[in-house]
């Protein structure tokens, strides 16, 4: 026997063994795919907080199971397949490169729900999510702009994606905006976590003048370097690294998964689950501003604050033009807002960012 | 008082006895890992290595250990080679790399085209590629003495750089957003490693393994070849004087490792992963090693080993999502069965005695 078949039949045992206990007895399963260590600080970290939040929230009317260090690929799939073989009704993978790995396994389960993080592939029981870090990272930039004496900012890049390039960018625009002399020294880690490279790149980055280091990597380690270092100004990542907290890290960019989470599961609950594209920031409270310490001025602290409310109720969007690419051309006219089209896909810096996009 | 007293001999019984005795001792002290972690230790082990195997979905997790296995044991076949002779390729991961850009970037290249020439091909340059970065330590061990630990070693990272440079760049889907990766093998006919039996895990790749496996125990116990590489690792003047050139020896040995490596990379890029990605490569080439160590550097022996290897990934992730058991505690298992298995082959060279204490 084939083994969508062997599969797709067992999922409709499953999904009969689920349907006899209709009477509310039956719990709902929430699995969660981790790509790096529940304890690592930062993305997956958050997630799981996320997870645990579903737990609170549902309390014995939901068990929830996880596996974390899932490698991108047959493995994904695996432990995909294992979770929904095991009963779960939701699954959420919540890393880039589990994409076409939830598709795969979503098409041989189709009662079974996906919620895939960051991604671009739907279908009818797979829905995608993510988050507006860039929001976040449009504060950070006003902050840092603001901060920094050297006017150079250094910015540990983990991948060069779509994601990431649209952090650099809009904290540029908005440190060149309150410091037209400001410079970012970007250093790609080509990682996600990785203490030991990621320590590296802020040192390198210290010694090269940096005196602020915004991250888009995951663990604390740039934090340490720059608590080592001094006089240097960080942000938390992912999550809120207040153990760094009030200097080095004078704010943070934190994921906030649960609320989400806890929707999506109601609506497994309630039967009213459907394939969506999620894209939250601040508004909706996906994406939080971690406490501004008293590290930064009064007053600086103040328009910060204006600037997250201003992007919370809709009234400010960090891609405002007048804005040109790197290479001089237009992009956004006086007063136009950059569609989410462009901003997914972003693949150019902005005007005044130097070096190249690597390939 | 207790001595350690070299045996006139290696032990025969000892060199079998010692993965199934290291094997029990990882029962027994990853027990009790599980126990103190608040886990019931015998559900934790049975778990890990009586679900995949007997479980209700067996079904699912056979075919998953062929998959998880055959790379395991294509690897290690082809390590085992050089580490019998004292030739020690530690950068197999890089080969496996290097193998699969190669492969992969053959195929893509074709893209969309369909025959059936495309996957041979892609099968032939994924084993290119993997030689030629074996190539590398190879002659310049032979050209210039160096150490091949390091410089293969060393090449792993080179190799993950040039992988995230074709994931960003050349190999990059054009259809895919701007995000990384290439197209997905998968979804090309032309170029996908497909199962040869829907739903049985047997991929080429699992069909290479075990021509692999045949032909290195038949090298071993019939060909001259096979003669130099085991009496070059026992006594290399011995080798010498019975007219083994050791430079064609580290050619070889690298070369064919090199080779297998290749080979399970395209394999994998085209089958189970699909495509080229910046993570694409999960720590085979490294985990090789271990499985050829477990088996004894035998053809035979690595097939089990890597059998048991993929037996508690599989299991240990089950062990995770069903006993919420941590990552890290079935690491720290896994890395126990190579810790005891080293430690316990002390006792095929050496034997315990016990002893009075004597009057000085």
């Amino acid at each position: 026997m084939k083994i969508t078949t062997l599969l797709a039949s067992a999922a409709i045992a499953l999904g009969l063994a689920t349907s006899g206990f209709a009477d509310g007895h039956e719990k709902t399963k929430v699995g969660f795919v981790y790509v790096g260590p529940i304890g690592d600080g930062g993305w997956t970290y958050e997630h799981n907080k996320g997870r645990l939040a579903v737990e609170e929230h549902f309390g014995d009317a939901v068990e929830t199971v996880f596996v974390e260090n899932v490698a991108e690929g047959p493995d994904s799939e695996r432990v995909m397949t294992q979770m929904a073989l095991d009963g779960a009704d939701l699954i959420f993978t919540t890393s880039f490169g589990y994409m076409d790995p939830t598709i795969n396994i979503a098409a041989k389960f189709p009662d079974v729900k996906f919620e895939h993080a960051t991604g671009y592939k739907r279908a009818d029981n797979v829905s995608t999510y993510s988050a507006r870090f860039y929001e976040g990272r449009a504060i950070q930039g006003h902050i840092a702009g603001k901060m920094t004496k050297s006017n150079i900012i250094g910015y540990i890049a983990s991948y060069p994606i779509p994601e990431v390039i649209r952090g650099i960018n809009a904290a540029y625009i908005h440190a060149a905006k309150v410091n037209p002399d400001v410079e970012f020294k970007i250093i790609w880690a080509y990682t996600w976590f990785d203490p030991a490279k990621e320590a590296d790149a802020a040192r390198a980055l210290i010694e090269q003048g940096a005196d602020v280091v915004l991250q888009h990597t995951d663990s604390t380690a740039p934090q340490a370097a720059a608590q080592e270092a001094g006089d240097v100004v960080t942000f938390g990542q992912a999550s809120d690294m207040g153990q760094y907290a009030p200097f080095p890290r004078v704010s943070s960019i934190i994921d906030d998964w649960a609320p989400y989470y806890i929707a999506r599961t109601q609506a497994v609950m309630d039967g009213t689950w459907e394939s969506t594209d999620t894209w939250d920031g601040i508004g909706a409270g996906m994406v939080a501003i971690g406490e501004i310490t008293d590290a930064v001025p009064a007053d600086v602290k103040e328009e910060a604050l204006a600037m997250k409310a201003a992007i919370a109720d809709g009234s400010y969007h960090p891609f405002t033009g007048p804005l040109k690419k790197q290479d001089g051309s237009d992009w956004l006219a006086e007063g136009e807002i950059a569609d989410d089209g462009t901003l997914a896909g972003m693949n150019f810096y902005i005007e005044g960012l130097t070096g190249e996009i690597p390939q | 008082m207790i001595r350690l007293e070299q045996r006139p001999e290696p032990s025969r019984v000892f060199a079998y006895l010692t993965p199934l005795m290291a094997v029990l001792a990882t029962f027994l002290f990853g027990g009790v890992l599980f126990a103190v972690l608040g886990k019931d230790p015998v559900q934790s082990i049975v778990t890990i290595f009586w679900e995949p195997l007997f479980g209700e979905f067996a079904f699912f997790y056979r075919p998953q250990l062929l998959i998880k296995g055959a790379p395991l044991v294509l690897i290690a076949i082809g390590l085992s080679l050089g580490f019998k002779a004292g030739i020690w390729n530690i950068g197999a991961e890089g080969q496996y790399i290097i193998g699969a850009l190669v492969g992969a970037g053959v195929g893509l290249a074709f893209y969309p085209a369909a025959s059936v020439l495309i996957f041979p091909l892609m099968v032939v340059a994924g084993a290119f590629g993997g030689w030629v970065w074996a190539m590398i330590p190879g002659v310049l061990k032979v050209r210039f003495g160096t150490n091949e630990i390091l410089v293969s070693l060393m090449l792993v990272y080179v190799a993950e750089q040039f992988l995230a440079s074709m994931s960003l760049g050349l190999l990059k889907n054009p259809e895919g957003f701007g995000f990384p990766g290439s197209r997905n093998l998968q979804q090309y006919a032309s170029a996908h490693n497909a199962e040869i039996i829907a739903g049985s895990g047997m991929h080429w790749g699992v069909v290479a393994a075990l021509i692999a496996v045949i032909f290195a125990y038949v090298l071993l116990s019939r060909h001259r070849l096979g003669f130099a590489v085991r009496v070059t690792g026992e006594a290399p003047r011995a080798a010498r004087f019975a007219g083994v050139n050791p430079n064609r020896l580290v050619l070889f040995c690298l070369g064919i490792s090199g080779m297998l490596a290749g080979l399970a990379g395209l394999f994998e890029v085209a089958g189970p992963a699909g495509q080229v990605s910046i993570d694409f490569n999960v720590g085979y080439g490294f985990t090789a090693i271990i499985v050829a160590f477990l088996g004894r550097l035998h053809p035979i022996g690595i097939v089990l080993a890597g059998l048991l290897m993929a037996l508690t990934y599989i299991g240990g992730d089950i062990a995770q999502s069903q006993l919420g058991l941590p990552a890290a505690a079935i690491q720290v298992f896994q890395g126990m069965l190579l810790f005891f298995l080293l430690a316990l082959d002390l006792f095929t060279n050496y034997r315990l005695r016990l002893r009075r204490a004597e009057v000085a």
